[in-house]
């Protein structure tokens, strides 16, 4: 099954690379944009037993390694 | 003195932190990151900067796991010196030798440049060369220095003399190249062993290269 982790900074942490988006998405005329948040998504094939299983094997490594969690959130969606 | 350099795989500085040291006229022995031991006989374990892992996932993530890190840790628990420049600040954050976290440079920039620093706190091995308040040209560069620590760690770091450095310019007055909270460009564990800072003093070792504030600094170390 496949794994998919999106990593964000945690809202109130300020993130530069969103709002570098934000400003030119609004230069190009993108006015209506409120606020962006640029994350990256995490990809992983992996082999479990259950949805479950995976979910839980892939939350350790989130914590262990994909996501530093003093500054990011993560989310994990299992699909089959 | 013996002095022991971390190399993993992207270091780029470990040769010019061998330089500063021997300049210093210490034993500098360079150590690969697949070693599970630190040399016998270290009195100091510089982690250099560079760009460990190609700075995948984020700067020093990877590079954290590395065997050596493992003995790095025990030495620094044991109360060993260590001292990590830039990638090796970063490395130390996410090893959690250090609090906090390092985010992209708010303007997005890499920045390569001189840079005044002012000394916050001498009360510790590496800053003890020097004044509080003084001012040292020290070099930086990097895409990813700064700082974040929320508001309960910022405090402790303040009650505890745990921030050594922040950012000026030539005055003395606060500036902020890269977002850092408290303009912070260095800080120290709570016992005071373990040092990390993004600008480079062992860039800063001859007038000739535009500085050799670095000296100070690293000769603090020296026992």
């Amino acid at each position: 099954m496949k794994a998919i982790v999106n990593v964000y900074l945690k809202e109130g942490v300020l993130d530069p690379q969103g709002k570098a988006v934000h400003h030119a998405l609004g230069a190009l005329g993108f006015e209506d944009v409120e606020n962006v948040r640029v994350g990256k998504q995490i990809v992983l094939d992996i082999k479990a037993d259950s949805m479950k299983a995976a979910e839980k094997e892939v939350e350790k490594m989130c914590e262990t390694l994909l996501a530093n969690t003093v500054i990011e959130d993560y989310s994990i969606e299992i699909v089959q | 003195m013996n002095v022991t350099v971390l190399q993993f795989p992207g270091t780029n500085c470990e040769f010019d932190t061998k330089y500063a040291f021997e300049h210093l006229e210490q034993r500098v022995t360079i150590v690969w990151h697949e070693e599970e031991m630190i040399p016998a006989n270290t009195d100091l374990v510089v982690v250099p900067g560079g760009f460990s892992y190609g700075d995948y996932l984020r700067s020093g993530a990877i590079a954290r796991f590395s065997p050596i890190m493992k003995a790095v840790k025990s030495y620094a628990d044991n109360g060993g010196y260590v001292l990590g420049i830039c990638n090796g600040f970063q490395i130390l954050l996410e090893s959690h030798l250090l609090p906090g976290a390092m985010k992209r440079n708010e303007n997005l920039h890499f920045i390569s440049k001189h840079q005044y620093l002012k000394v916050e706190n001498n009360d510790n091995r590496f800053l003890r060369k020097c004044e509080v308040g003084e001012r040292l040209n020290i070099p930086i560069a990097h895409a990813e220095g700064n700082y974040f620590i929320e508001e309960d760690g910022l405090k402790a770091l303040y009650d505890n003399g745990q921030v050594l450095l922040t950012y000026c310019d030539r005055e003395g007055n606060p500036e902020n190249p890269n977002g850092s909270v408290a303009n912070i460009a260095g800080i120290c564990n709570k016992e005071k062993n373990v040092f990390g800072l993004m600008p480079h003093p062992e860039r800063a070792m001859e007038t000739i290269l535009g500085s050799a504030d670095g000296i100070r600094m690293l000769e603090g170390f020296l026992s």
